[in-house]
């Protein structure tokens, strides 16, 4: 009789791998998914005519890029790269030292303000937001084309994304070294680098490394709206309709953006 | 520095390394600076210009026929976003597994890498100005832009999970005759799909942001009111956007991790 309700019991127990209120959160969120792709899929504006010759347009893009006029890298091309590296390496330094000062505000175990977290919070988040070409349209209308807007927009778009990486790297720093040299009577400058920086440093260099891969992607597109460097022989070759150059400067980006990436893993590989 | 000194015998001495470093960068930055044709007084006269262009950005403008632009402009970002992140997923789930080198043969998973490498090195603006060129102007553009974005993205991080997972599981089902597909379902999927999730909704964040940049080429969305805005000095309205860009950037993101939250 026992073994017969234990079997019963058994069976009446039923297993459920989510709580009922994880299920109605999931449920809730597949219709709502569902119901935006819908929504989306039905009032995006797509102009139909445009598609009929689509095809041909893509043959005729690459047709007019083939054969890719390889004289126009000395005339043009080559210095727009060299400005497009400084750019994104000046912009990294920069950004690297507008961050720090922000992130050591942000950090809650250094700065123990509320207010004063808040506020460098709010300039990380407002800086990153706002994308590195939105922030080139803003310094191309205050200092006029060129590379210095580029490289301006660089350096405050990333300010955000550097910055609170940095923050957080502090906020992991263990307190035991400070606490000792706290105890010592080391002056805060002294507890800064001799307590935190040498545990934040392997970050430190990781994050301005993989900042800096990123960026020379971006300063190669900054140019469009009139950053300098390769982005705006990219559009001189559009305007144009020069296909043969603008190919020349997809094929350069492309070897750049492989090479940065060589380059970056070499170095994280070596300094951490 | 120079209160460490103090001490008779100094506990941290001069780091020569590091100080040659910091002084090699600040030669580099000066170096740089005089390539790139930086000097003090284009940056100063570059202030006074900011102080005149931030003073005509302020106050934004909010009026009914602007804000009507904004509106149309946002929501069709939104959807450029939202399609580009679902299709974006369903194709990069069989592209990264076949990039993965522990379940798909060699010479597949090597040309799936090779174009998921191709489809990372553009930038979403270089893919969407060729993308515009195609297909002409317009939201489909900027969609197929950054759908490869996404793809190159997801299917890189998914084919790096499934190389991560544990295989005892897939070969169990294996063992038990099952078929591919099988095994992907029942040894696959449950151990890479909440990282995969993961991965999704921070595409999603990421797309939101760049939606409002493919305008800028000619390809639909927030980007282009923005651009239009710029060409016609319409600044007012340019902070006007801009805000809006970051109100619905910061949405994206707590969505997002709202949406990780509930699926870890």
């Amino acid at each position: 009789m026992t073994a017969d309700a234990l079997a019963m019991g058994h069976e009446l127990r039923r297993w459920q791998r989510f709580s009922l209120r994880e299920r109605i959160l999931r449920s809730a969120f597949y219709l709502v998914a569902i119901i935006a792709i819908v929504w989306s899929l039905q009032t995006i504006e797509i102009i139909p005519e445009f598609l009929y010759d689509a095809p041909q347009q893509t043959v005729d893009l690459f047709a007019r890029m083939w054969p890719i006029d390889w004289a126009w890298y000395p005339e043009v091309v080559h210095a727009a790269l060299i400005e497009t590296l400084h750019t994104a390496t000046l912009g990294t330094v920069l950004a690297v030292a507008l961050a720090a000062p922000v992130a050591l505000a942000a950090a809650r175990n250094l700065t123990g303000s509320r207010v004063i977290n808040l506020v460098a919070r709010f300039i990380l988040v407002a800086t990153r937001s706002v994308h590195a070409m939105v922030w080139a349209l803003f310094f191309v209308a205050v200092v006029g084309p060129g590379a210095l807007a580029g490289t301006l927009a660089i350096a405050v778009h990333s300010i955000g994304f550097t910055g609170k990486f940095l923050s957080e790297a502090i906020e992991e720093a263990r307190p035991g070294p400070i606490e000792a040299l706290t105890a010592a009577g080391a002056p805060p400058l002294a507890i800064l680098i001799k307590g935190y920086w040498p545990q934040v440093k392997p970050a430190f260099l990781a994050i301005a490394i993989f900042r800096w891969d990123i960026n020379v992607r971006e300063s190669a597109v900054l140019g469009l709206v009139g950053g300098g460097g390769l982005g705006m022989a990219l559009d001189a070759a559009l305007s144009n309709l020069y296909w043969d150059q603008a190919g020349l400067v997809l094929l350069v980006i492309f070897v750049v953006v492989i090479v940065t990436e060589i380059v970056t893993a070499w170095l994280r590989g070596k300094i951490i | 520095m120079a209160v460490l000194a103090a001490p008779a015998r100094n506990p941290f001495p001069p780091n020569w390394p590091a100080r040659i470093g910091l002084i090699a960068l600040a030669a580099y930055v000066i170096y740089a600076a005089q390539i790139l044709d930086i000097t003090w007084t284009r940056f100063v006269e570059g202030l006074g210009h900011g102080g005149r262009f931030i003073s005509r950005m302020v106050p934004p403008d909010f009026s009914a026929d602007k804000l009507e632009l904004l509106r149309h402009g946002m929501l069709e970002s939104i959807q450029i976003a939202i399609l580009a992140t679902v299709i974006g997923i369903l194709l990069s789930l069989p592209l990264g597994l076949a990039a993965a080198r522990n379940l798909s043969p060699a010479p597949l998973a090597w040309a799936t890498r090779t174009l998921i490498a191709l489809f990372r090195s553009f930038h979403p603006l270089i893919v969407a100005i060729l993308f515009v060129k195609s297909v002409g102007f317009g939201a489909l553009a900027g969609v197929l832009a950054l759908i490869v974005a996404s793809m190159g993205f997801l299917a890189k991080l998914l084919a790096e999970a499934v190389e991560e997972m544990s295989m005892k599981q897939a070969e169990a089902v294996r063992a038990t005759g099952a078929t591919f597909l099988s095994v992907v379902v029942m040894a696959v999927v449950p151990q890479v799909m909440p990282r995969f999730i993961g991965f999704c909704a921070y595409q999603l964040d990421s797309n939101l942001r760049n939606s409002a940049l493919v305008g800028l080429v000619g390809g639909g969305g927030i980007g282009s009111t923005l651009f239009t805005a710029f060409q016609r000095f319409d600044y007012d309205f340019v902070l006007t956007i801009v805000l809006a860009i970051i109100a619905i950037v910061m949405v994206g993101e707590i969505v997002s991790g709202w949406m990780r939250g509930l699926f870890q």
